[in-house]
């Protein structure tokens, strides 16, 4: 094993001192030997390499450093140690400018500008977006021949099919939640009979359809902010412009389509799976037969509720693949994006849905449809 | 043997699933040089180096680098060996979090965590100039790098710990002419300054013929031939002669006995 790099200062007899370095100047043995020789504060005169070892460049940079800082004069050195010497010297000549650093409250500022014109540009992206999915598909009612069709059933399949598992487990849970939660409150009034109501209404109108947004905006939404931002960087988008195919065409309207027509689909279905979870609980905890459940559950539950929700769940669909597509066709430059825009899509579409939610809420209340 | 073997393969064999990559593969390189590693596209060039790096779990075979076997390594043994080597990925393969000058940092805090921050930055900034990047693009991020840019930050990162052995995928491709003259010449220079050993894979008959010490050839699944560019000349395969007596190999060749020989008057 080589020796540690190490360090001697001796006075000349013509005044001044000689730094004799001895030892491997190299990275993995430099040990504390930077800190002390940035510490010194003699006249130095001379550096002597002669007793050096082995050098690599960082070795060579202290010397350089050093010798540069006190004006010493290299002696010794071998011809390795010259030539790696000259070339870290090089580095002088480019100083690095330092990295530039606004006051805080200028960074907050430009933060906050920065942020408001994204929205503001995001905003209008997204109309124009809007806009040439309708054109696109306008165009393709006209035209049905360049309609893909294989396209959508591929889609219905991922967005509609391959969900019924996750959806369904989900909404049978939930529908057993509330009826669990709606009995424990309501047996305080021992009016454990209105919990079918809290069921029917609850599934129908609101729950089985936002749930089954949200979970198609993680599953499916994501899923096309992925693949098109992916697609974006690998110019599969551009060769598609090239060759004269529209990308709205041929990526955004079939998964449009197939998010619209399977939304309330999988709503209804939803909501059949939290009905069951609901009255399996019903008949175990408050021993309601399900012949009576399913009554009861007709006489409480208005037709509208039904169509409450399958009014709202092709209106969801359309919401969450286009901000899945418009954030997959917003991705530009590099892989991280894909991830960044992924999110973004998932958040935009759950908080849209929800924000959109509220306007139907108020909506049918008021067109009398309770 | 006069010149020890820093990196040595034998009866390497990598496959994935059914397709056979490589088969009894046997490969040896030598303290010093640069051993420029050529084969058709598909024929495990990139395996074979992420073989010998650990990346790549071979199906059989020895490989042994600074005489340490790499075989079923974690990521966190074999420090030894990890702090003498460097790589320089094919596209770079910066932290994109991180500026440059923190990409080339990172290796360092890794390995000498006692290092001040100063001393960092210094060396951070040398390494940066030695790796021919301008002193602006310390603070940039990758994304604002040119693909020549992002190379040269990379080899400044691979080049952070004073390696011994340099690991180069296909430096110069994606490069323009002139740049990948440039980067040629930074190899070849920082291999005379630093004394490295550099494995190096390419497609680029220039380079082969500018800076390479030897030529493994990689066809059929193994190592058909190593030596230095006249000795695979002379080997009958028709892979070779292709590779060499084509065009493209002519013209290299051309180009490579011109810079060497200059004669006035003819062009």
């Amino acid at each position: 094993m080589a020796n540690a790099a190490e360090f001697l200062q001796e006075d000349l007899t013509d005044g001044g001192q000689i730094l004799r370095l001895s030892g491997s100047f190299t990275i993995a043995l430099i040990g504390d030997v930077d800190g002390r020789l940035r510490d010194l504060s003699a006249d130095m005169r001379k550096i002597d390499l002669s007793a050096v070892e082995h050098m690599d460049t960082v070795g060579a940079w202290l010397v350089h450093r050093t010798a540069k800082e006190s004006g010493a004069e290299i002696v010794g050195a071998d011809k390795d140690a010259s030539r790696l010497l000259q070339a870290v010297s090089g580095a002088d000549q480019t100083d690095i400018p330092p990295r530039p650093h606004p006051p805080s409250f200028e960074r907050f500022l430009a933060e906050v500008g920065h942020g408001v014109i994204i929205s503001f540009t995001t905003l209008l992206q997204f109309l124009g977006f809007v806009g040439q999915v309708v054109k696109a598909s306008f165009i393709l009612a006209m035209n049905p021949g360049r309609f893909r069709w294989h396209a959508v059933v591929q889609h219905f399949d991922m967005v509609g099919v391959r969900a019924l598992g996750i959806i369904g487990l989900m909404s049978f849970l939930i529908g057993i939640v509330i009826a669990q939660q709606g009995a424990v409150q309501l047996r305080q009034f021992g009016a454990e009979v209105f919990t079918i109501n809290l069921i029917g209404r609850l599934t129908f109108r609101e729950l089985g359809i936002l749930m089954t947004a949200i979970m198609v905006a993680g599953r499916s939404g994501s899923a096309f902010a992925a693949q098109i931002g992916t697609m974006k960087i690998t110019e599969e988008i551009d060769a598609m412009r090239t060759i004269g195919v529209v990308p709205a065409e041929a990526l955004v309207v079939p998964r449009v389509i197939a998010a619209v027509m399977m939304m309330p689909l999988l709503g209804v279905y939803a909501s059949l799976m939290a009905i069951i979870g609901g009255g399996i609980l019903c008949w175990v905890v408050l021993e309601i037969p399900p012949t009576t459940f399913v009554q009861r559950l007709r006489e409480v539950t208005p037709m509208t509720d039904f169509w409450i929700g399958v009014i709202k769940a092709p209106v969801f669909g359309a919401i969450i693949a286009m901000a899945g597509c418009f954030q997959g066709m917003q991705v530009h430059g590099n892989a991280e994006q894909v991830g960044l825009k992924t999110t973004a899509a998932v958040v935009q579409a759950i908080f849209l849905v929800i924000v959109l939610d509220a306007f139907f809420a108020i909506f049918f209340s008021e067109i009398g449809w309770n | 043997m006069d010149q020890p073997s820093i990196i040595s393969v034998q009866g390497l064999c990598n496959s994935f699933g059914e397709q056979i990559i490589h088969q009894d593969l046997n490969l040896e390189v030598r303290r010093g040089e640069i051993l420029g590693v050529v084969g058709g596209s598909g024929t495990g060039k990139s395996v074979l180096m992420r073989s010998i790096i650990g990346l790549q779990e071979p199906v059989a075979g020895k490989i042994r680098v600074f005489d340490e076997g790499m075989i079923r390594k974690e990521e966190d043994e074999a420090t030894d060996v990890r702090r003498r080597w460097g790589v320089l990925f094919q596209g770079g393969a910066l932290f994109s979090t991180l500026t440059v000058a923190e990409n080339v940092q990172v290796p360092l805090r890794e390995f000498y965590p006692d290092f001040s921050k100063a001393l960092l930055d210094e060396i951070a900034h040398y390494k940066i100039y030695l790796s021919g990047l301008p002193a602006d693009a310390a603070h940039k991020f990758p994304s604002e790098l040119s693909g020549g840019m992002r190379k040269r930050a990379g080899l400044a990162r691979a080049l952070a710990i004073d390696p011994e052995l340099l690991f180069l995928d296909e430096p110069t491709a994606g490069l323009d002419p002139i740049g990948a003259a440039n980067f040629d010449n930074l190899t070849r220079d920082l291999k005379e300054t630093l004394g490295l050993t550099v494995f190096l894979i390419t497609h680029d008959l220039d380079t082969l013929y500018a800076i390479c010490d030897r030529v493994a050839v990689i066809a059929d699944k193994k190592v058909i031939a190593v030596g230095a560019i006249e000795e695979l000349l002379a080997i009958d395969h028709p892979w070779i002669n292709e590779y060499f007596s084509g065009p493209r190999g002519r013209a290299a060749r051309r180009g490579h006995d011109k810079r060497n020989n200059p004669q006035p008057g003819r062009s």
